[in-house]
């Protein structure tokens, strides 16, 4: 099957991912791709905490996640990559072409960010980044769970 | 030593609710502090702790054991600086047992907390 969802969500691994997500697509296993996580047990564990047992976390750097995301993709079993800011999917999309896609479904509010959808909050910045990645032909769209409307990025930017 | 802070951080209004439920069976107020994850990441959930929690000690119960509200509280546990317990999976009956023993350090109100709401949950033949 394959990635079947890019995301980007500032919580990361959390209730929306495995259940909201997580049930529908059937998925076995969930790529996390976070610098500082991937070098922390600590965290790692944390987020382990909230996942079933029959579920894989792979955690990985932007580096190893680009040079892996080929075997994940190639993967018979249903996954989901997450990733927790904007900057992170950028990188990744630059490093890694198979990367076609990017579900926004959580960024939050922070000072200098300004309300674009319920549940995503964005500086004028991270708008023309998101805009630049649809520009250089990666599906962007903003969905918090299944059953919403993908927004399309011009809709929220 | 000082009295327990008790906060509950839970999805939605599930905290909320919890608090109005206790105060409606012990008439207790001011014990517990409830704090929802609504409309904000990891961060900003995390800064929502600190007024409640202030220098504790405290005990924060968590509606699940893993997701946002679990991963802030975790966090901010082990950074706040102050002696915090945490406790997953919330439920009435370990609050219950909480507003009345508050003058233990927060590991052992945690575990009690552990035990009572562990009780709580049987299965009931009918």
């Amino acid at each position: 099957m394959s990635l079947a969802l890019y995301r980007i969500d500032d919580r990361l691994i959390h209730g929306q991912v495995v259940v909201g997500w997580g049930q529908p697509l059937d998925v076995s296993f969930i790529v996390l791709v976070d610098d500082e996580v991937s070098g922390s047990d600590w965290e790692q564990d944390l987020y382990r905490m909230g996942v079933p047992p029959q579920i894989e976390v792979i955690f990985a750097s932007v580096e190893q996640a680009a040079a892996t995301l080929p075997r994940w993709e190639s993967d018979t079993r249903v996954g989901i990559l997450l990733v927790g800011d904007i900057d992170t999917a950028v990188a990744l999309a630059g490093r890694a072409p198979q990367v076609k896609r990017f579900n926004v479904g959580g960024v939050h509010h922070r000072t200098g960010r300004k309300e674009r959808l319920r549940f995503v909050y964005l500086t004028d910045d991270e708008a023309a980044k998101l805009r630049q990645l649809a520009a250089r032909g990666v599906d962007v769209t903003a969905q918090d769970v299944p059953t919403a409307r993908a927004v399309p990025v011009a809709e929220f930017t | 030593m000082s009295e327990l802070r008790g906060v509950i951080v839970s999805h939605a209004a599930v905290a909320q609710a919890l608090v109005s439920a206790v105060t409606a069976i012990t008439g207790i107020e001011g014990a517990l502090t409830p704090i929802s994850n609504e409309g904000c990441g990891t961060e900003a959930l995390g800064e929502r702790l600190r007024e409640p929690v202030g220098a504790g000690p405290a005990v924060l119960f968590v509606d699940l054991p893993g997701g946002s509200c679990f991963t802030s509280s975790a966090r901010y546990a082990k950074q706040g600086g102050a002696d915090i317990a945490v406790v997953t999976g919330v439920n009435l009956a370990m609050l219950l047992d909480f507003v009345f023993n508050r003058d233990i350090p927060p590991a052992e109100a945690a575990r009690r907390a552990v035990d009572a709401g562990a009780k709580a949950i049987r299965l009931t033949r009918t």
